[in-house]
């Protein structure tokens, strides 16, 4: 039975695949267009009595991000539920539906001069949920946490049908396991995330930016480890680095005195550097590198510097966090061997460093996204729990899950 | 079964190592909730995650269960040992393994004290941020596992955003190590804050914090707990996040005079402790703010220095035991509430208290609406503690009906299990058992912890056995 048919009893709106609908080039059988917690669940239950594969999508911004699912058969997509569904300014707390797109929460909160400090580095049209999927961190997650830091509570539906809730909207809790953070960063293949709720930050009274341009030599882990531990307290550091040219280094600083203490970061800077110190941030600032091909290193801080020579040598432009030990790199796409290698390479320096070097974007199978992961054994276990009959996102994430 | 489970144990360890003389099991028969009480089957003291590893295998070869404890100070019973089977306590693995400050961060074993930690690096000016009050004694392997807050918190954030990896032994006695930095899923995340049922800490890597240039204590006393939370909701309003906000009511000021003589204000019916700290120009900024705030309050301390800042915090320091003085008897509760709602639900404990006949003292961290109600009876008294003890339920009731939690910092452990049904669905429970199957399909990971009902785990319908086909085809092999 195609897939339409079996999601026209559920009630639920169906339409026919899009060119936005791909996911990793492979085209969904039918999208389905749930409007509630129980339209997700209804069409989970549907699928998982005739065995259809699954993909929950927000946006879609980043659905060629993790490897091409093995089966698309329904593309799960969340835009429907886009409510905020309660702003408790008192208690900087939001709830929201996954569907909330990231730019229309900000506008809301920051009505109430708050915000959520999650600045992920996405296109306009990225959604909550969609961006807890990744899990994908941006500049200010050196200050403020990454998403899963952010996130206090989180209804998720499993692939049965079951509908399930873990934390709440209250920032200190600490009854039961928290599904919240395991479900940040699951690329779909866990369940669907509904609903989240977070801590909010008050927006801060002034943003001041200091930037200066460094020789790449100049970036040592001494400064790095300086910036990172400033009392100024600097709510990220960013370089931008082109592929072999001089690094870009811009801090960002929030607050009343924003000014004052952007000056005090600037004199960690080694003396040939002409800081500036102004209240627009840099063109680059917070944006991925690049869209088709792009690689993630984390990294102690501390190695940095071997991290920038390391992209330098396997031809990687490099933007990111060296106070975070978390950058963005991306290449010009010069074929799948030459990508493969570069990988390779960039893989062995970083690791040797105790990093890690994943491929979230990459148009070739052959090039290994994942790279080492710990644990994997257990992962396995994870998901054969929640997903036993492997239709959520079949194959998108590390080992094949 | 526990008899050749003992021998094995004493020809895996140490001879010391393995106890099992009645007087000495004794005194590890309850943790910081002393009301429940079991004697330990046997009691092992590892000094290795090996010897841990070796253990957990032996328990797994023979069924019997195992708990893990580090210094003993939970406030839930997380750590309550079982008559069938072994506790495994961290006590000698108290070594700082490595402190690397360009990286800023530290490992540690996890019978380290949570405050061992800072001390190590206060001189080259960093801290280890987490602070529950117990600090001096507990272990950052049972702050791992409670997943453990403190007064700064509302600022500084918990355990589990401090925490960058973990060793762990898992129930079936392997040694894995999760780490943040790692492609996956964040086991490491749902790891933290699982009370011991995932598997036992036995290295921890923190993070270290940069200790803040400037930090202004002020202590303002209310007539009044509405005075008091009214300066809260403006505090939060003004768009301040102060590193604490704490409030006594004048019952517990009334303790912590007798325990400690902190000679907080006297006619004071609520006071409030505010902590700032960071840059010395934002410190400043906000200090003044602070100040038009707290101008209804009929008296202000502001402490600079250290010494000042120790007076303001020792009443609520001390708050906890200085009840002792005023009561017999008491149960410390641990709910939460959103901030909004705490003057209805002080009301309604005040309500509670009076036609119980129970008298309740509020020390709370208010910035997070995390009230720890201290609830006083006589037990020499008949019924008393029982109607403490619906006292005390009726007040987390109050917590879930305003949205809160059950537990903001003391964990659920074997005390809150049967509450965690008020709080979740059968459904949110069931799914959140389902990661403690994937961790321990036999369930002898401090079984009867967290969870109300065991969940019998079974096998898996339709889980695919022997090599994935994706590894088959050579497409996986580099995972």
């Amino acid at each position: 039975m195609a897939s339409r048919d079996v999601l026209a009893a559920t009630g639920v709106a169906l339409r026919g695949p899009g060119p936005g609908d791909l996911v990793g080039g492979v085209t969904p059988g039918v999208v389905a267009l749930p409007e509630s917690v129980e339209e997700i669940a209804a069409v989970l239950r549907a699928c998982a009595g005739a065995g259809l594969a699954v993909v929950p999508a927000g946006g879609g911004t980043k659905l060629h991000w993790g490897a091409p699912p093995e089966r698309c058969d329904v593309l799960l997509d969340l835009c429907c539920l886009n409510r905020v569904l309660e702003h408790a300014a008192g208690d900087l707390v939001v709830r929201v539906q996954a569907g909330v797109t990231v730019d229309a929460l900000a506008a809301t909160l920051g009505g109430k001069g708050q915000e959520l400090a999650l600045d992920v580095p996405f296109d306009s049209g990225a959604t909550v949920g969609g961006t807890l999927a990744v899990g994908a961190a941006g500049p200010r997650s050196f200050r403020y946490g990454a998403a899963r830091d952010l996130l206090i509570g989180v209804t998720v539906v499993l692939a049965d049908g079951t509908v399930a809730k873990s934390g709440g909207k209250v920032v200190k809790n600490v009854a039961g396991y928290d599904l919240g953070k395991l479900f940040t960063g699951s690329y779909g293949t866990l369940g669907v995330i509904a609903e989240a709720a977070f801590r909010l930050h008050p927006l801060p009274a002034r943003r001041r930016w200091l930037t200066a341009e460094l020789a790449a030599g100049e970036v040592t882990g001494g400064l790095v480890a300086a910036l990172a531990a400033s009392q100024a307290e600097p709510s990220a550091v960013e370089v931008d680095r082109p592929a072999g040219g001089r690094v870009a280094l811009a801090a960002l600083v929030e607050g009343e005195a924003a000014e004052e203490r952007a000056l005090a970061v600037r004199d960690l800077l080694p003396g040939t550097a002409d800081g500036e110190v102004g209240d627009t941030a840099p063109a680059w600032w917070g944006l991925l590198p690049g869209e088709r091909v792009l690689v993630e290193a984390r990294f102690p801080p501390a190695s940095t510097a071997a991290v920038l020579a390391a992209a330098e040598e396997a031809g990687f432009a490099l933007r990111g966090s060296p106070v975070s030990g978390r950058t963005w790199l991306t290449a010009r796409d010069s074929g799948e061997r030459e990508l493969r290698e570069a990988v390779t390479r960039l893989r062995g320096r970083v690791e040797g460093e105790g990093g890690r070097v994943t491929v979230p974007a990459s148009p070739y199978e052959g090039v290994d996204r994942w790279g080492r992961v710990g644990a994997l054994p257990l992962m396995r276990r994870v998901k054969e729990r929640f997903d036993p009959g492997r239709v959520m996102s079949p194959g998108r994430f590390v080992g094949g899950i | 079964m526990l008899d050749s489970l003992t021998a094995a144990l004493r020809e895996l360890l140490p001879h010391d190592a393995v106890i099992t003389d009645p007087v000495r099991l004794r005194t590890y028969e309850c943790d910081g909730l002393t009301y429940h009480r079991a004697t330990p089957g046997v009691v092992v003291l590892p000094e290795s995650a090996e010897q841990i590893a070796g253990v957990v295998r032996l328990c797994n070869e023979t069924g019997v269960p195992f708990v893990a404890r580090g210094s003993g100070t939970g406030l839930s019973g997380g750590a309550l040992p079982r008559e069938d089977g072994v506790l495994i306590v961290t006590s000698k693995m108290r070594r700082i393994l490595e402190i690397d400050l360009p990286n800023r961060r530290a490992v540690v074993e996890p019978g380290v004290t949570n405050l061992a930690i800072t001390e190590a690096v206060r001189d080259q000016g960093f801290y280890y941020a987490p602070d529950p009050s117990s600090q001096q004694v507990c272990s950052i392997g049972g702050n791992v596992a409670e997943n453990s807050g403190g007064a700064h918190c509302l600022k500084h954030g918990f355990t589990v955003n401090h925490v960058e990896a973990c060793e762990v032994v898992t129930p079936d006695g392997d040694i894995v190590v999760l780490d943040r930095m790692d492609p996956g899923y964040d086991l490491l995340g749902a790891f933290v804050g699982s009370e011991g049922t995932l598997g036992v800490a036995t290295k921890v890597t923190v993070r270290l914090t940069r200790v803040p240039e400037a930090v202004t204590t002020v202590l303002a006393a209310y007539g009044t707990i509405e005075q008091g939370g009214e300066a809260v909701s403006a505090i939060i309003a003004a768009g301040i996040v102060p590193a604490a906000i704490e409030m006594m009511d004048a019952l517990s000021i009334e303790a912590a005079e007798a325990a400690v003589r902190c000679a907080y204000p006297s006619g004071a019916g609520a006071v409030l402790i505010v902590e700032l700290d960071g840059p010395r120009a934002e410190v400043a900024r906000q200090f003044a703010r602070l100040l038009e705030i707290c101008s209804g309050a009929f008296e202000l301390r502001v402490a600079d220095d250290p010494a000042e800042r120790a007076a303001i915090w020792k009443g609520r320091k001390s708050a906890f035991a200085a009840v002792g003085r005023i009561s017999p008897a008491y149960i410390v509760q641990d709910g939460v509430v959103p901030r909004t709602s705490l003057p209805q639900v002080l009301a309604a404990i005040d309500g509670l208290s009076r036609e119980h006949g129970i008298r309740v003292a509020n020390v709370f961290h208010a910035g997070d609406g995390n009230l720890h109600p201290l609830v006083l009876f006589d037990d020499a008294e008949p019924g008393a503690g029982e109607r403490a003890e619906a006292v005390s339920g009726a007040i987390l009731d109050l917590c879930i009906r305003h949205g809160g939690s059950i537990t903001g910092e003391h964990g659920v452990g074997v005390d809150k299990a049967k509450h965690m049904p008020r709080m979740f669905s059968a459904d949110d429970l069931d799914t959140m058992q389902l990661v403690r199957c994937a961790f321990d399909p036999r369930g002898l990971s401090n079984p009867g912890k967290v969870f109300p009902t065991p969940r019998l785990c079974g096998e898996v319908p339709g889980v695919r056995r022997g090599v994935h086909p994706l590894v088959e085809s050579g497409k996986a092999e580099q995972f």
